[in-house]
């Protein structure tokens, strides 16, 4: 038997619940987020093995691609031409890998500690949910890629504090990247639950080689080139390969990898609040499990 | 005789405010997951001040139920009232007012209890967060256990804390799926009598889904028994005994749980 809506709501009264849980800034409350990223921050600092974890991978990822770098750029024309694209890449690449993981693994704590009905049963709002994931996702970033630039600094004379105000731009596109797909992540994980774990682990390496990290797009088949220029990343990489071989500040692509993120963060969120919708209409917020 | 006493103290309360809501209010509630039909056209109202126990076996549909009135689980069809709010439309209007506590949830065992209850009392708004903590924590007896994190409790100290983080906003409306359960006979005792104070003192109405059926003698001035997502029977503890011819609850629920009311009902007479 098909699962019908509940006949207490008029479909126009539904339609307007949607509505009201889609207007964002309708009622948020700065202390209940602020008491999320408490609840994140108590976590974080009971744990030396998650805090070092935050740091272990990508300084381990800098290390290794600045070694191959300094490599090629001794024995290839080319790679001495490169500059520091290859790590600039791999501290980008770090940024939205590490902005989404951020933001998911907030999230799967609160599946793991079987806390998510507390929370969805008291007057936390999921659009203030989502901001604290956002807020500690910047946080756990933090802790992880200013470390790794620090390294490259030290090991490899790679400043990329030296982009300037551009890295801001190229920063803050790739981070609404990661939060729009870690956004998509926990609606899954919320409907699905700890069965679908692995992707918040993996989905977002389906974009590696499409957001032509390590190589410009052109590179990619024509036809493959139209679903690059589809996703945000691209343009940021794109920008960064501009800055640093070029020393020129695209900001054309800057704005249109602002459009299409406007565009999927809406689409986030909306993704978000129907999985949820559809956990609850599934009881699977009871359950939680696999 | 004490019994009687006590439910004319209840709807003394309820009819302090005759024209408050009720706390809750279901209306042909139905819920279906695939092909079964878990809750099954179930009405009931439950008075302000009052404490209602929801009775029935394994897979009677009381935590649906719960879930429903929660709104963690949307229902097929039906309706459901709260605090005098429409669920789930309304719920941002009385989450703040309600509270819970279920086995199916836990809190975060990394943090410490302080740390748990400061942050349910800000996602709650409690003014004073810190005072509301030591005032629970010596009421409930876990004053020496602030700082220890939630992990490292027993069962019981879970419990008395769990209770702690659903009566940390004064909540009106406080729904409990086995409060007791996995408890030892002194602690669940204690638990009781802690839910007894705390509704006599704040006038607040309690929805109790137990399988202890002396705790719903002891504690409820109503009592509903569900069996297949339908309400069997809906009554005071002495009316309903005194229908089905037993002495204690636990008599009446085996007869309901082997036959269903009317057949229970039958085999009595």
């Amino acid at each position: 038997m098909r699962e019908r809506a509940p006949v207490c709501c008029h479909p126009c009264r539904r339609c307007g619940a949607k509505m009201t849980e889609l207007v964002l800034h309708r009622g948020v409350s700065v202390r209940r987020i602020g008491a999320m990223i408490l609840r994140h921050w108590y976590v974080l600092m009971s744990s030396w093995p998650r805090l070092l974890e935050l740091v272990y991978w990508p300084a381990l990822q800098v290390t290794t691609w600045g070694f191959l770098q300094l490599h090629i750029a001794q024995n290839s024309n080319f790679g001495a031409r490169a500059g520091g694209t290859l790590l600039g890449a791999v501290i980008l690449w770090d940024i939205l890998f590490r902005g989404q993981l951020g933001f998911s693994i907030s999230f799967l704590e609160e599946m793991w500690a079987r806390n998510i009905g507390n929370l969805m049963m008291s007057p936390l709002k999921p659009i203030e949910l989502l901001l604290s994931l956002m807020v500690m996702s910047l946080i756990r970033l933090a802790i992880g890629v200013v470390p790794m630039t620090l390294l490259a600094l030290l090991l490899f004379q790679f400043n990329v504090y030296v982009l300037g105000l551009p890295l801001i731009g190229l920063f803050c596109n790739l981070i609404l990247s990661s939060w729009a797909v870690g956004i998509c992540v926990s609606g899954l994980v919320l409907r699905n639950g700890l069965g679908a774990e692995s992707v918040a682990w993996t989905v977002i390496f389906a974009i590696l080689p499409l957001a032509c990290v390590y190589y410009p797009v052109g590179v990619l088949p024509v036809w493959l080139q139209y679903v690059a220029w589809a996703l945000p990343p691209t343009y940021a990489f794109e920008g960064m390969r501009a800055l640093l071989s070029d020393q020129t500040f695209r900001s054309d692509l800057m704005l249109e990898a602002f459009a299409i993120n406007s565009v999927l963060l809406v689409a986030s969120f909306w993704t978000f609040l129907a999985l949820f919708r559809s956990s609850r209409m599934h009881g699977s917020l009871l359950s939680g499990s696999e | 005789m004490a019994r009687m006493t006590h439910n004319m103290k209840v709807h003394q309360v309820v009819l302090a405010n005759p024209t408050a809501p009720a706390a809750i209010e279901v209306d042909q509630l139905v819920k279906v997951y695939k092909q079964t039909r878990a809750v099954d056209d179930i009405s009931f109202s439950l008075p302000r001040g009052s404490i209602t126990g929801l009775l029935g076996g394994n897979g009677a549909g009381k935590t649906t139920t719960i879930a429903m009135i929660m709104g963690l689980v949307l229902p097929t069809s039906g309706r459901v009232q709260v605090l005098g709010h429409e669920m789930p439309n309304e719920s941002a209007s009385v989450l703040g007012r309600m509270n819970f506590q279920s086995p199916y949830v836990d809190m975060p065992m990394r943090l410490t209890v302080r740390q748990n209850l400061t942050v349910f009392g800000k996602l709650y708004e409690v003014k004073n967060v810190a005072k509301r903590i030591a005032e629970l924590a010596a009421d409930l007896d876990f004053t020496d256990l602030i700082d220890r994190t939630n992990g490292k409790l027993s069962a019981g100290q879970k419990a008395r804390v769990a209770l702690a983080k659903a009566l940390i906003n004064h909540p009106e409306l406080l729904l409990l799926d086995e409060p007791t359960a996995s408890l030892d006979p002194a602690t669940a005792d204690w638990v009781r009598a802690h839910l007894e104070q705390y509704r006599r003192d704040n006038k607040a109405a309690i929805l109790l889904a137990s399988h202890n059926m002396l705790e719903v003698e002891r504690l409820c001035d109503r009592v509903i028994i569900m069996r297949r997502g339908r309400i069997e029977d809906n009554d005071t503890p002495d009316a309903i005994m005194t229908r089905y011819k037993r002495a204690t609850l636990e008599q009446v629920f085996l007869d309901v749980a082997r036959g269903g009311a009317n057949g229970a009902k039958e085999a009595t007479r």
